[in-house]
């Protein structure tokens, strides 16, 4: 595994202030994400989670700390939300990303359809925001909407498309048995004002697909050591 | 198609045609009962005109009174005012809508001058702009502009936020937001506010043509009254119907070419 280090969160902190008070939300968080490198970020519902991916993937730039990235690397991130534009077509939709950067060019045009072909109609989030060829993809918990049998199968695919196609990602989830079996390093949350309760190494005998990771001789030691965290 | 969809289908036309030939007939039955009332002399024709008469009098208009040339006067002047209230009512609330502190600002001024009756500056226009087809056309101005800022902005304010933040995942620019975003989403407002704008420039031009004109619908309208002819203040009405039913005509194309 090539360890180069590509993205690194420095002390960030971040606190949202409205008429009725300040919350707090991310307290003095720091992690390092490695090139082709699969982190998850995990911690309970409102612990400031969606904030970090909304700070480093630039769209809130009212914090404090500092978010480095490599140079030429690319940012994409894939909201918590779905949004489908009613008046597009499906690949309209998927396009609309490199539409938005200027990049609409035959040949990314073309990796797209093949993308869409080879991965589904039904992945066309994730595809919308492979389309722009990011280095790294910020997945803020992409499956939970999925019914639980439609979400391993779904977490299988997009494993497989991250792999496959060579990009480093960090994904938030709730879910710990997901991470566990998807990444390679977990970084556990707290209850808000969140503060980072440990980093976890996930060294899985057998490593393979997320499906099989859950096979894993050690994946229950795993399962027990992290929700002995929250 | 089962036998049961046919006959769906059917009655649903069925209705619509219903629908039409009931609208139809009560027209003709109103015109037949007005041109009925007055030949009898139960109503007095004098006031009420009738449906001959009018035709006699638009007929009359076209062989000696150039009666084109109201049209057009009328037709262009709407025309102009509409374009403008479109444009710049667009630019306003885009502008609106990107700095909200001039939204802030300028809120509370178009919700006065909303509810200011627009005649009443009547003479003060007339005064700074002159007696002439400019006053008119600043009248309808003053008329729609400022409802049409007001829906544009209240629709482009409640653009879905996602789709917004969505688009910035790509760093999309304003610019971006506004034609991928704003615009198509709020395609429907757009045209029902065109359809406003068209309505209250039509009144602002009639306002401003009663005012002060040398031509025009409400030229002929307001001269009719004056003399006491109905039958010309009637007819002018009727054109102005037909001026109305021809410019939403005219939107519904743009609507359906966009
Ligand atoms: N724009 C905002 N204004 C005020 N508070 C916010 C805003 N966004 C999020 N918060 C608050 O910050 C906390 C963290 O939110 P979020 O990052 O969405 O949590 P998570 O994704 O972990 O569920 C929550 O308590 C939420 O209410
Ligand atoms: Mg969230």
């Amino acid at each position: 595994m090539n360890l180069t280090n590509i993205l690194n969160v420095n002390n960030l902190s971040k606190t949202y202030h409205s008429k009725n008070g300040e919350i707090i939300a991310v307290n003095n968080v720091s992690f390092n994400v490695n090139k082709e490198e699969f982190v998850g970020i995990i911690g309970p519902s409102g612990c400031g989670k969606s904030s970090i991916l909304n700070i480093i993937s630039n769209l809130d730039t009212k914090y404090k700390g500092r978010i480095n990235v490599n140079k030429n690397i690319k940012i994409a991130y894939m909201l918590q939300e779905d949004a489908l534009f009613p008046w597009l077509t499906i690949l309209e939709n998927v396009l609309l990303g490199l539409k938005i950067k200027k990049q609409l060019t035959k040949e990314n045009k073309d990796y797209t359809i093949m993308l869409l072909k080879k991965y589904g109609l039904y992945e066309f989030r994730k595809i919308r925001t492979l389309a722009v060829k990011p280095d790294i993809l910020l997945l803020d918990e992409p499956f939970s909407a999925l019914d639980y049998q439609t979400r391993l199968k779904v977490s299988d695919d997009v494993y497989k498309i991250i792999k496959e196609e060579h990009k480093t990602a960090l994904m938030v989830t709730h879910d710990i048995s997901e991470a566990i079996s998807m990444c390679d390093r977990i970084v556990v949350l707290s209850k808000r004002p969140s503060i980072i309760k440990k980093i976890y190494d996930i060294n899985l005998e057998n490593k393979s697909t997320p499906i099989l990771n859950r096979e894993s001789p050690n994946f229950t030691y795993y399962t027990i050591k992290l929700y002995g965290r929250r | 198609m089962s036998n049961e969809q046919k006959k769906y289908i059917f009655n649903i036309k069925l209705k619509k045609l219903l629908v039409l030939f009931t609208q139809i007939f009560i027209l003709i039955l109103i015109l037949f009962l007005w041109q009925y009332l007055s030949d009898k002399k139960i109503i007095n024709s004098f006031i009420t005109s009738s449906p001959l008469k009018i035709i006699k009098t638009i007929n009359n208009l076209y062989m000696q009174n150039n009666l084109f040339n109201h049209i057009f006067i009328t037709l262009k002047e709407c025309i102009i005012s509409f374009i403008l209230t479109t444009i710049i009512s667009f630019i306003i609330a885009v502008i609106m809508l990107y700095n909200n502190f001039i939204a802030k600002v300028i809120e509370p001024y178009l919700i006065v001058l909303n509810s200011l009756p627009k005649v009443a500056l009547g003479p003060i226009i007339i005064i700074w702009i002159g007696a002439n087809q400019k006053a008119i056309i600043v009248m309808a101005l003053l008329i729609s502009l400022i409802v049409s800022i007001q829906n544009l902005y209240n629709g482009f304010i409640s653009t879905d936020k996602l789709k917004i933040k969505l688009l910035k995942t790509f760093n999309a620019s304003s610019f971006d937001i506004l034609i991928n975003v704003i615009i198509p989403s709020n395609k429907e407002n757009i045209y029902s506010t065109l359809k406003i704008n068209l309505s209250m420039c039509l009144i602002g031009i009639i306002m401003g043509e009663f005012l002060t004109s040398k031509a025009g619908i409400g030229h002929l309208i307001l001269y009719g009254s004056q003399v006491f002819n109905l039958d010309l203040v009637m007819s002018g009405i009727f054109i102005l119907t037909i001026i109305s039913i021809l410019l939403y005509l005219i939107i519904n194309t743009i609507k359906k070419a966009l």
